[in-house]
């Protein structure tokens, strides 16, 4: 059943030209950087040969490119999740989906994963222009895979947090805003912390994507944004419940 | 499906339902039988929408129970909304499938296997009248057949007991004798509640009518004993005409 939510989102997703649309603006974006990176490396590169140690060509030009995909995410997801519940109660099809046989739990599921699902592009089209770099050097693989790891937990809790701003409202507009609005909140929150290592910045999510980025994985950093997917899905299914007992 | 040995389809004991505090349905009992054709007859206003929500799982059950085949809806959701086929007030459509897809996802999501589902839509479509359509896009379609293919997502998987919102609001008078038709033609194999605000609707259509109104049962009679006694118009504008109607 979740699957089904999940693949009927996607399908009308897909025969939209919306997804297609930002597919192509985001490659468009992503490949800019990602060569403009590549050429600034290239004219650097007897300069860099001197320091020790030397930056490798995956430091300077991928990791770069992944933490512009993680903003660009940030700024698509909303145009994605305002479509997930808030679209459904406002073209009347959510009680389709209430009167069906499944639990609230499968919808929220359902609909987190096909969001997730829309956003994974980003991270592929991050790996195989990381990947590319192979054709001609030796690129790190270690930073590269860290790299999309985190990318992965990113989009993650960019779904979660979508899929609960959408069940907030029937206009799709205002879900979008609140999305954006909670995903900058968490993004930003730890140039608020008086300190680098102040408490605000465990709730940041660039904070935890950061070490990600520089090629650390540590297992708090998924374990940070495993616990903001399971609070914000659990608290869109809260949503949905207590949407029904709110009337019509 | 359609074989359950119950009697009784379905029973509302007492239901209960307030917006914000204010009652809008309240102490509401009834039961379906299999093969009947039961008309929710009400002013705009009365509960209709309320009661029938509440009976597909939609809202919560405030106060009282109902049972669907013998599965209560508030211990066995899940049993019971199998077993229940509903058409909202605004028919729920995914403007971008076709109408294939869209009917296999409502058969898929109401538990028919997928090794079922193409006989099941080829049925449900038959019978709404939807044989050629299968590929065309919903929001392509006029609408009389987007209402049909509204019937066909309700009873595509089969349910002992079909549920329609006002099934020919917004119709033009062709299109509503054929609902009509296809409603009759359900009663054979499953039991129908349907909600109305016309007279002559539920005349043409029911074999027992409920009169709602604000929020109260204020009858339930087969349409023969009131054929006997001056007919469903006398009988409506004795319960409702008391100038408290909130038209």
């Amino acid at each position: 059943m979740i699957r089904l939510i999940a693949l009927k989102d996607l399908r009308i997703l897909f025969v939209s030209p919306l997804a297609w649309g930002v597919y192509a603006v985001v490659s468009l974006v992503l490949a800019w950087l990602f060569l403009t990176q590549l050429d600034q490396y290239l004219a650097m590169q007897s300069q860099l040969a001197s320091l020790s140690p030397p930056p490798g060509v995956t430091e300077l030009v991928v990791a770069p490119l992944a933490a512009a995909a993680a903003l660009l995410a940030l700024m698509l997801t909303p145009l994605f999740a305002m479509r997930a519940l808030s679209e459904e109660r406002r073209l009347r099809t959510l009680p389709l989906l209430l009167s069906s046989p499944v639990t609230e739990m499968q919808i929220v599921l359902g609909k987190f994963l096909g969001l997730w699902a829309v956003l994974l592009p980003v991270v592929a089209l991050v790996g195989l222009m990381g990947a590319s770099l192979a054709l001609g050097t030796r690129p790190d693989w270690g930073l590269l895979l860290a790299n999309l790891i985190g990318l992965l937990c990113l989009l993650a809790a960019f779904a979660a947090i979508g899929v609960y701003a959408s069940g907030l409202s029937a206009h799709p507009l205002l879900a979008a805003a609140v999305t954006l609005g909670l995903l900058l909140g968490l993004w930003l929150v730890d140039n608020a912390a008086s300190s680098p290592d102040g408490a605000l910045r465990q709730f940041s999510m660039s904070a935890h994507f950061s070490l990600f980025n520089r090629g650390v994985l540590d297992s708090a950093d998924v374990a940070y944004f495993v616990l903001l997917v399971v609070v914000f899905l659990g608290l869109a299914v809260l949503r949905l419940k207590r949407q029904r007992t709110g009337g019509r | 499906m359609s074989d359950t040995p119950f009697e009784l389809t379905l029973r509302a004991v007492s239901l209960g339902y307030a917006y914000a505090g204010k009652p809008a349905v309240s102490g509401l009992s009834f039961s379906l039988r299999r093969g009947e054709v039961l008309g929710l007859l009400g002013l705009n206003g009365a509960g209709k929408s309320t009661t029938l929500q509440m009976l597909t799982g939609i809202l919560p059950l405030q106060q009282g129970a109902v049972e669907v085949c013998g599965h209560d809806l508030a211990r066995d959701v899940l049993a019971a909304k199998k077993n229940i086929g509903y058409l909202p007030d605004t028919p729920p459509l995914y403007a971008e499938l076709r109408v294939d897809d869209y009917l296999a996802f409502a058969a898929r999501l109401r538990g028919v296997s997928g090794a079922a589902v193409a006989a099941a839509i080829q049925q449900a479509k038959e019978r709404c009248g939807l044989a050629d359509a299968g590929r065309k896009l919903v929001g392509q379609l006029s609408k009389g057949y987007q209402q049909r293919v509204g019937i066909a997502q309700a009873i595509v998987h089969e349910p002992p007991v079909v549920i329609l919102d006002e099934p020919t609001n917004a119709l033009d008078p062709l299109q509503i004798r054929e609902v009509r038709t296809l409603v009759r033609s359900l009663a054979r194999q499953h039991s129908v509640l349907f909600s109305s605000h016309s007279l002559a609707e539920v005349e043409a259509v029911c074999d027992r009518v409920l009169i709602i109104h604000q929020g109260r049962l204020a009858a339930d009679e087969p349409l023969t004993t009131l054929q006997n006694n001056g007919g469903l118009e006398t009988l409506f504008i004795q319960v409702t005409g008391d100038g408290k109607a909130n038209s």
